[in-house]
């Protein structure tokens, strides 16, 4: 498996980084030798086993079903870069 | 002055408990300190009047008689944390000028026990890192140095938390650990740094890197003062969904107890080639003090110690790559506008953001994650960690604790591995198989490199047991009778 | 019947599945404690973990999970003890963590099946593949500004079911009865209001064509359908825009499309989309979640009786026609109004009254089951008096109207305008008395042979009792009378 500039075009938009047309082949660079090496991965027999995705054993908890929360609209806002009326604006979707 | 910066914060609190000096005093002794160190460049926001108004709320507390565990003593927090009202940016561009409206469970925590903030510390850009190269502000630099050299790495990603308590510019500090980051620069500063079982301390709060992985903890600068802040940060948090509703162990008994009797696992797998044959004698001498003390080694095998790292560097790029998405310009952070449409305005904020071993990783997780590939190396890298875990689980079957060594080699200077990812994530090789397994572990001072810095050992313990961690650290300190100064403590730098 | 389709060039078969967002009914929202109260102002019902801010972490809502399971009992669904929480990677304004958590490979409800009734009688099975449990996103409003977009994030987190249907529907018909029936299942389960106009229940319709007994066409995905009509025209216009492509030897590509409410056409989504690739995997932040077979009890025992219940027993033990048993049971408070205005008396009278009288009067007045002024009790006490003979049925229709004008009990309006029906036969003889004297050239006539006049003094009799009196006793006494 190796990443060549169309990937990392389709990966970067993927992740919406802007990766300029002239750093794409170093970026494929970069990543195919980080791949190259987890590839040693592939040695290690895992064909019976479970994957895990935590380490913790337990099942997760339930919290009850009040409102608790809410209501702080300038809280939710106070960072945002650009706002109205209580809303966060943002450069016009096109759907 | 002296006399206030070699305090531990057990003796600093003792101290204040006798009024021989004030909360305020001491603070204002620490605001000087990081002032005076100011090239150590390990503090990105200095809270020094929030500090003094804590101390002297704190003054009031003592002489009410209602001093917290943690009263007074001044503390760095490692900006990863969310403070309320103080800027927050996990060391990256693409936060800049965020104030969080709330606090982060484990700080809030140290606040409710009385702890003082001195302000918000250095580390790399989301955590991504083992230099604390990657900050948007710079390295924190290493108060270490071998003579005439140039400036050494803290370590990282919690560079400026590790090298501040080492230079005496923050009494305690928090950190956080997904690979190595708290027990890493900890040994190349000379400090105690410990990362408890995951879900000991609440993510709530903390800049998420990679969720499974993370954890708080803390930096001291010994082994007593270690478990002293642990207990405070430590607690079940109904906000944290993989939280633990475990008891914390009896921490002070851990540090009186002997290690009698106890079994200390030895990895075969951990003898590394190339290894910094220092390191290779630190961990001989460790074994021979644990003798010494009584207990019992045992030579162990953790078959899949090799394919920790890439196992890794799957999973934890995976995960940052979904958690940084949030990081896009619309609620807060840093905007950069571009183009006509939305994606534009996306690619163009998180390009300019994020600096490039973000990025990567970025890219890395995404990949790994996507149509295709999900199986070869994300399945894949799960199903590994499964049977790292298993290693330690049967590991701990047999023994009590483990011993390693906490790093490959003391600190580097800064720069130059810059430029090879790989090269750079190997620092990370000792520490990266507990955060896969869950399991605590600690980084302790004992030893140095032949060109005079510091050196760790590190213990590992069963999940839940940070009572055998520090039962074995505290043990390997007393034999170890680490003192040293490094040359930029602040006592010098004045 | 056949669902085939004629088009120029033979018959079509069309292939249909659903997937219906329903929201939760529940107080707060999946993931976080702010309100789904619908209306609030702008970003009003939004926390810190709605709003994804640094650090902020999910934790789950036990009664939305509750509703899951009870929605799968509802339609005989398998339930997963095992259940994993999903991030379904992509950015879009309103998905503020740049991921929804859902379920993908281990949703908390698998295979269950939904029974349809069509206006011929005919029923249908039609396979549910899932539902699983998801975060609703905001709301992203574009016609707030000329260049820019406005985003509020008070539905964000909202928990949804997403309900999975097999393309086992095979008419805009049978998907207009699939929501129709799924919303009144969700209704009497109480696990989503089914309030189509607000959103808490959506519709993306995949359609298809293709040659009978061929292989399944290309599929379009029709997104948001907020009402029964827009489904179903949007199903209908999908076909036919199919149909014609197919005919004139094009292809169907499959896309996304949006629904205009103003032409009741499909179009192309305007924005270019991506290739799709969600990278889902499990959440770090939330594990995996177990239920007990103990815990599925419990809901189970908690679960109503539903409508194909309740239908069954209505026409069994009551008798009813299986039309008007659907028409009682389609609402869960239509049922509950009909049991108890019918309990202990002629069920079948009952249901004739309400699906005529109270139906008719509610649909005039523009007022719900829920607002009618006649109580069950009410409805029932008027068909006790029509039972035992105090008012005649025509009677009765000017004491419900009246009821229903002003709530009054039917008893009190019968005592006040002395309507109760005259069944004293001395009474009635005299009356006939009456009618016989005044008309005593036709009672000649009918005696002559002219039976039809019976009618006519039958009429007289009741106008001089002014409809009071008992219309079988006034034919027996006439019989008697006449015959002299
Ligand atoms: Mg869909
Ligand atoms: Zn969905």
């Amino acid at each position: 498996m190796s990443v060549d500039k169309d990937t990392v075009k389709k990966i970067a938009r993927l992740a919406r980084l802007d990766v300029p047309e002239e750093r794409q082949e170093q970026i494929a660079g970069e990543l195919n030798a980080i791949l190259s090496w987890i590839e040693e991965l592939g040695e290690v027999d895992t064909s019976a086993v479970e994957p895990l995705a935590s380490v913790t054993g337990h099942s997760l908890p339930l919290r009850t079903d009040k409102i608790t929360d809410g209501n702080k609209v300038d809280d939710i806002l106070a960072n945002a870069p650009e706002q109205a009326s209580g809303f966060f604006v943002v450069p016009k979707v096109v759907e | 002055m002296e006399n206030y910066l070699n305090l531990t914060a057990t003796q600093a609190r003792a101290a204040l408990q006798k009024k021989e000096i004030s909360a305020t005093e001491l603070t204002h002794a620490y605001i000087q300190a990081a002032e005076a160190t100011k090239a150590l460049n390990n503090y990105v926001c200095m809270t020094a009047d929030k500090a003094l108004e804590m101390a002297a709320s704190s003054d009031k507390r003592i002489a009410d008689g209602n001093a917290g565990p943690l009263e007074g003593l001044p503390i760095g927090v490692k900006d990863l944390f969310c403070t309320t009202g103080v800027e927050t940016t996990a060391c990256s561009a693409i936060l800049k000028g965020f104030v969080p409206t709330y606090e982060s469970t484990v700080t809030s925590q140290l606040w409710r026990d009385g702890a003082v903030m001195l302000g918000k510390l250095n580390c790399d850009e989301f955590a991504m890192g083992s230099a604390n190269e990657t900050s948007v502000f710079g390295p924190a630099v290493n108060p270490w140095s071998t003579d005439g050299g140039a400036d050494l790495a803290a370590g990282g990603s919690s560079g400026g938390s590790a090298s501040s308590v080492a230079a005496g510019s923050a009494l305690m500090a928090t950190g956080t650990d997904t690979g190595g980051s708290i027990r890493q620069p900890a040994a190349f500063c000379g400090v105690v740094g410990m990362k408890p079982t995951y879900g000991r301390c609440s993510r709530w709060g903390i800049v998420a890197f990679a969720s499974s992985l993370d954890q708080a903890g803390p930096f001291t600068r010994d082994v007593a003062d270690s478990a002293l802040m642990f207990a405070s940060m430590a607690g079940h948090d109904a906000k944290d969904s993989t939280s633990a509703d475990a008891a914390l162990p009896d921490l002070h008994a851990a540090l009186q107890a002997s290690v009698k009797g106890m079994k200390i696992g030895i990895p075969k797998e951990y003898v590394m080639e190339g290894m910094d044959e220092a390191i290779t004698a630190l961990w001989q001498q460790g074994q021979e003090w644990l003798v010494e003390a009584g207990a019992e080694l045992v030579p162990i095998s953790l078959p899949h110690t090799r394919y920790a790292l890439p196992t890794y560097y799957i999973i934890a790029p995976a995960e940052a790559s979904s958690n940084l998405a949030r990081y896009d310009g619309v609620r807060y952070g840093a905007r950069v506008e571009a183009g006509q449409s939305l994606d534009d305005m996306y690619e163009a904020t998180r390009a300019a953001g994020f600096g490039d071993e973000v990025q990567r990783r970025i890219m890395i997780g995404t990949y790994a994650l996507s149509a295709g590939y999900y199986d070869a190396y994300y399945l894949k890298a799960q199903q590994v960690r499964r049977l790292i875990k298993n290693d330690f689980d049967e590991a701990f079957e047999k023994v009590d604790a483990i011993l390693t060594p906490a790093t490959p080699s003391a600190a580097f200077p800064l720069g130059v591995k810059q430029d090879d990812p790989i090269t750079m994530y190997l620092n990370d090789v000792f520490t990266v198989p507990a955060n896969l397994a869950g399991i605590p572990g600690i980084s302790v001072p004992a030893g140095y490199s032949d060109t005079g810095l510091p050196l760790g050992l590190q213990v590992l313990s069963g999940a839940f047991r940070e009572d055998t961690l520090y039962k074995v650290a505290a043990c390997l300190e007393k034999q170890a009778g680490f003192t040293g100064q490094p040359p930029r403590h602040a006592l010098a730098a004045r | 019947m056949s669902n085939l389709v004629a088009g120029q060039t033979g018959e079509w078969e069309v292939v249909i599945g659903m997937e219906v967002h329903a929201q939760v009914t529940s107080e707060a929202k999946l993931f976080s404690g702010s309100s789904t109260t619908f209306g609030a102002g702008p970003n009003e019902n939004v926390s810190l973990v709605d709003a994804a801010m640094p650090g902020m972490l999910p934790v789950i809502n036990e009664a939305c999970v509750r509703q899951a399971v009870k929605t799968g009992l509802g339609i005989k669904a398998e339930i997963n003890l095992y259940s994993v929480f999903d991030r379904k990677n992509y950015f879009y304004a309103d998905l503020p963590q740049g991921y929804q958590i859902s379920q993908f490979k281990h949703p908390i409800v698998g295979e269950g099946v939904l029974t349809i009734e069509l206006a011929d009688g005919t029923t249908h099975d039609i396979g549910i593949e899932r539902i699983h449990l998801e975060q609703d996103a905001g709301k992203s409003l574009h016609d707030q500004h000329p260049s820019k977009s406005y985003i509020d994030l008070n539905r964000s987190g909202v928990a949804l079911m997403e309900i999975v249907s097999r393309p086992d529907l095979r008419s805009s018909e049978q998907a207009g009865a699939y929501i129709k029936k799924l919303r009144s299942i969700l209704r009497y389960l109480g696990t989503c209001d089914g309030n189509m106009e607000e959103g808490s229940l959506r519709a993306d319709v995949n359609v298809s064509v293709r040659r009978p007994g061929q292989a399944l066409g290309t599929r379009t995905e029709t997104k948001n359908l907020n009402s029964v009509r827009f489904i179903m025209q949007a199903i209908d216009y999908e076909v036919e825009r199919q149909i014609e492509i197919l005919e004139n030897g094009g292809k169907i590509d499959q896309e996304t499309r949006l629904f205009d409410t103003s032409t009741g056409t499909t179009r192309q989504m305007r924005s270019k989309e991506d290739a799709h690739d969600y990278r889902y995997f499990p959440d770090p932040d939330l594990l995996p979640l177990q239920l007990t077979q103990d815990f599925v009890e419990e809901i189970k025992a908690e679960l109503p009786e539903l409508p194909d219940e309740i239908k069954a027993r209505m026409v069994s033990d009551y008798g009813l026609s299986s039309y008007d048993a659907s028409v009682l049971t389609e609402e869960r408070e239509t049922a509950g109004f009909y049991e108890a205005a019918s309990k202990g008396r002629d069920r079948k009278l009952v249901a004739n009254w309400m699906s005529s009288e109270l139906f008719g009067a509610l649909n005039k007045a523009g007022k719900s089951l829920a607002e009618s002024p006649v109580s069950p009790e009410g409805l029932g006490a008027l068909v006790d008096l029509i039972s035992d003979g105090t008012i005649s049925g025509r009677i009765a229709k000017d004491v419900f109207a009246e009821m229903f004008e002003t709530g009054r009990p039917a008893s009190d309006i019968i005592e006040e305008k002395g309507l109760k029906q005259v069944s004293d036969s001395g009474a009635i003889e005299a009356l006939i008395d009456q009618v016989l004297a005044e008309n005593q050239d036709k009672v000649a006539e009918y005696r002559g042979g002219k039976d039809k006049l019976f009618g006519f003094f039958v009429g007289q009799t009741m106008k001089l009792s002014g409809g009071q009196a008992n219309p079988g006793m006034v034919n027996q006494l006439l019989k008697d009378k006449l015959r002299g």
